[in-house]
């Protein structure tokens, strides 16, 4: 039997608190600089995209989520990830 | 006495180590590869700095799923001497050798200068010739140099006298100014600083005396006097 294919994306991003010199960088000299003075705040994110055949959406979910633990794709000291399926 | 050099891919000062090993102190050393396996006839580990699997990720997850870390991790466990230098520190906190986590610097840039260490923990095998205090003149070469651990684990590592370096000076947002830092028993050491770059008087712009006691502890350590 074929197992559907489905796409989760991982977001890695700082814990807050944490600082994020990469978005400060970005806000400050960038963004701030080309005068769109409304913004107030720039988070630096780092997106996996995994693509998996599992039986389910909750077990690809749940297959990415041990992954993502096991093999330390995110610090857990520093970082917070957010999965999300995007097709199925 | 002989030491292990491990090699990952991208490993970029595992050079370097060998001739100040061999050249300068009169140490045997060999080169492991990361997917083979360590002899235990080794009796010290370096791991060395550069840029294992181009920093993919973060730097040193990767090298740190590594077969051969398996084998540093059960010989770290013996009390078998344990040094990371640079990416090689980032190996060893990304294995859990060591406490902590090593952040892209808050300045950003890719730092490299001669800048000056603080001696706070001369109870290892790498320390134990320093001076508590003692500063040493050492060059960095690191993006991702900024030592931070939370502070439940910044208290553990002052009440059990983890903090092995510190900066002179706040430098690139490291907590505490850590530079370095070891594991409870003291046998395993991470440092971003390169002391196998200031060794030689050739190529020390100040003081290479300071740096070679790094070495020369190891060598107390195993029992030669130099």
């Amino acid at each position: 039997m074929n197992m559907p294919t489905y796409w989760v994306h991982v977001t890695i991003e700082n814990k807050s608190g944490i600082s994020d010199p990469e978005g400060e960088t970005i806000l400050n000299d960038l963004v701030l600089q080309g005068k769109f003075s409304s913004v107030s705040k720039i988070n630096s994110a780092k997106l996996l995209k995994f693509q998996i055949n599992e039986k389910n959406k909750k077990l690809a979910k749940k297959k990415i989520e041990r992954l993502c633990d096991e093999l330390r794709i995110f610090n857990p000291m520093v970082s917070k990830l957010s999965i999300n399926i995007i097709t199925d | 006495m002989k030491v292990g050099i491990v090699v990952f891919p991208g490993s970029n000062c595992d050079r370097d180590i060998f001739h100040v090993l061999t050249d300068v102190f009169d140490l045997e050393a060999e080169y492991f590869w990361h997917e083979k396996h360590l002899p235990s006839k080794i009796d010290a580990v370096i791991l060395p700095g550069g840029f294992s699997y181009g920093d993919r990720l973060r730097a040193g997850v990767i090298a740190a799923h590594s077969p051969i870390i398996s084998d540093v991790k059960s010989m770290a466990k013996k009390g078998v001497p344990v040094l990371g230098i640079c990416n090689g520190f980032q190996i060893l906190v990304e294995s859990g050798l060591l406490p902590g986590v090593l952040l892209k610097n808050t300045t950003m840039n890719f730092m490299c200068k001669w800048i000056n260490l603080i001696v706070q923990n001369n109870n290892t095998p790498f320390t134990n010739k320093l001076k508590l205090g003692q500063k040493i003149s050492i060059p960095i070469a690191n993006g991702e140099g900024r030592y931070f651990a939370d502070n439940k684990t910044l208290k553990e590592l002052q009440e059990k006298n983890q903090i092995v370096f510190t900066y002179e000076e706040s430098l690139n947002g490291s907590s505490l100014n850590i530079a370095g830092v070891c594991n409870e028993s003291g046998n395993v050491v991470g440092m971003m600083p390169h002391p196998e770059r200031a060794v030689e008087s050739e190529i020390n712009p100040t003081d290479n005396k300071p740096s070679s006691l790094i070495f020369e502890s190891l060598l107390k350590t195993a029992g030669i006097e130099k």
